[in-house]
């Protein structure tokens, strides 16, 4: 499979990473080469074979649901870019 | 107090324990060295006045009897570890400014067991490569160089900075991550030794993610026993990372030495790859015979999946990172670029903060994980990975105890060398790297020889879950035939 400029355009907003119309051409060729490598993985036999969900076979552990840390906002908001009154900023999200 | 520096931390050890020179004298001595090293730019940050407060604290332990096993020791610390109250960037612009204010399960345990911090040690972008030439510092500058060359060699990637510090002398060991190679295939380029250890072996927790299901933990150090001592340290239960196993950490140490007769040691055929150089090829028959010599015997075996565990990877790093990455949005840490709206926010601050090679693995992230494509390359790459896990447990199960393989397809290349127009090409240096995480197996690379123009090769030792033990015995065989190799001459002095 090879994406075209208009799939690498929506791929780039999907990640939310803007791109101008120079690096489309780059970004265009240089994704290209990067699935026709991993094309490979078509000529597989995996008939019948689960996907994989664990490289070892171990069962979630489980925990009491209980606050078990916390209470020191300035902490969580030490690296903030904006933070105002003990919150994250942002820009206006709703109109 | 340069010979200081010389010294491996079994002997710097006992030196302490003695009374020869005390933690402080040790960390100065490694100061002393870092300091004109800037050439190897292989820290991104020193934190000497740490370094000595921690030296302090770790004479105060010894005078009192209190000594852990690590006691006094300096290490580097990949900068991929969040350091509490000490700069973490992952080699990003994203994170130019991130202070963590908390501490990696990994670097506390280090901590716990008196391990001094000598500062945080360069890699490529969030670990995003085989050259730490993606790095938002520059690239590292590997101690080794081709007899008769002064051109300057990549000391490999992700862990660049690491093996280069280890090999420089400018640490006394240090602390990796490993998700597709990036233990091995640096130690493999500077002469070191570089375990990735089974994964859940080592705590995640407060490691910066790339690829959750393949990321590991593991040590760079300069001998097999260093090694074990510091994986040793590293590893253990965390309830902080639910994929960490609950299981006992053995004395690794006493693995060392350990006898390796009557072990089924396995050599891939699918392993001989096009395009391997003949040393390396000559090196790994080598390495068989070193292990035949000490009693274990050598069969050929098949791994018959072996040729798509690199496209595999790349379809489920890639979909992991694009995943991991999304947390970088400006909003909680990471740099902002302001917006007309919060989309345009997000987009302006994910350009500038990513470098080229991160935007790119996001993207194909991000497609293999859209809509209509999930099934044809996620899914698919994931019953792939299971057909990989059953190659090797076929070998276990029919008596194979470790497999024997080479760490790399060449010696480390040129800065700039293999950074062309086809990004594939420097994912190549993954190929035998990359199925150990594929298949969560843990894996040792240990120095063997040497190039004809005088550079580190590497042997890669593959064992059984939780086999690190016998990865140690195996690897201390070879370091024992081999030797160790020091890198020649001190060029950035």
């Amino acid at each position: 499979m090879s994406v075209d400029q208009a799939t690498v355009r929506r791929v780039a907003h999907l990640a939310r990473i803007a791109v101008t119309e120079e690096e489309v051409v780059h970004l265009q060729g240089e994704l290209n080469a990067i699935l026709a490598f991993v094309d490979e993985l078509a000529e597989v036999d995996v008939t019948g074979v689960e996907p994989m969900t664990s490289v070892i076979p171990m069962t979630l552990p489980l925990r009491q649901d209980t606050v078990t840390d916390g209470f020191y906002p300035e902490r969580v908001l030490a690296n903030a870019p904006v933070a105002e009154d003990g919150f994250f900023a942002v820009p206006k999200v709703v109109e | 107090m340069t010979e200081l520096t010389r010294l491996t931390i079994t002997a710097a050890r006992e030196g302490l324990a003695q009374g020869h020179f005390t933690a402080t004298e040790l960390t100065q001595a490694y100061l002393d060295a870092i300091e004109p090293a800037g050439d190897l730019n292989a820290y991104v940050l020193s934190t000497p006045e740490k370094a000595l407060e921690m030296a302090k604290a770790s004479d105060e332990r010894i005078a009192k009897g209190e000594a852990g096993m690590l006691e006094g020791i300096p290490l580097g610390v990949k900068d991929n570890y969040a350091v509490d109250g000490v700069r973490t960037t992952a080699g990003s612009n994203m994170l130019k400014n991130f202070v963590p204010q908390y501490e990696s399960t990994v670097t506390a345990n280090l901590w716990r067991d008196g391990a001094v911090l000598l500062g945080k040690l360069n890699q490529d972008e969030f670990a995003m490569g085989s050259s730490t030439e993606t790095s938002a510092f520059g690239p590292t500058v590997n101690p080794w160089r081709r007899d008769g060359s002064d051109q300057p060699l990549v000391p490999g990637g992700s862990s660049g900075g690491v093996a280069a510090a280890v090999a420089a002398h400018i640490c006394a060991g240090a602390a990796g991550t490993d998700t597709g190679g990036s233990i091995r295939q640096p130690a493999a380029f500077t002469g070191t030794v570089g375990i990735k250890p089974t994964y859940g072996r080592c705590s995640r927790w407060g490691i910066i993610a790339y690829a959750s299901s393949l990321d590991q933990a593991g040590p760079i150090a300069r001998s097999v026993n260093d090694a074990a001592l510091l994986l040793r340290s590293m590893a253990g239960h965390d309830p902080k990372d639910s994929t960490s196993v609950d299981r006992p950490v053995p004395d690794y140490q006493q693995a060392v030495g350990g006898s390796v007769k009557g072990m089924r040691i396995g050599i891939p055929r699918e392993y001989r790859v096009d395009g391997m150089s003949g040393e390396i090829a000559s090196l790994w028959d080598e390495g068989a015979q070193w292990l035949r010599d000490a009693g274990a015997e050598v069969v050929e075996i098949s791994l018959p999946h072996s040729k798509y565990a690199l496209p595999a990877y790349y379809i489920v790093a890639l979909a992991e990172a694009s995943s991991n990455l999304a947390r970088y949005d400006g909003v909680r840490y990471g740099e902002r670029v302001p917006g007309r709206d919060i989309v345009e926010m997000y987009e302006k601050t994910r350009a500038a903060g990513f470098g080229a090679e991160v935007r790119r693995r996001i993207m194909i992230g991000t497609y293999v994980l859209s809509a209509g494509y999930y099934d044809a390359y996620y899914v698919r790459a994931q019953k792939v990975r299971t057909l990989i896990k059953r190659d090797f447990e076929n070998a276990f199960h029919a008596g194979i105890d470790a497999v024997l393989a080479p760490a790399t397809p060449s010696p480390a290349f040129g800065i700039g060398e293999v950074s062309g127009a086809d990004p594939v090409e420097m994912y190549l240096q993954d190929v035998f790297t990359v199925t150990l995480n594929m298949a969560g197996l843990p894996g040792i690379a240990v120095p063997a020889g040497l190039s004809g123009d005088g550079l580190p090769l590497g042997l890669q030792l593959i064992g059984r879950p939780f086999g690190e033990g016998a990865l140690f015995s195996l690897a201390q065989v070879i370091e024992e035939a081999a030797g160790r190799f020091e890198c020649p001459e001190k060029w950035w002095l």
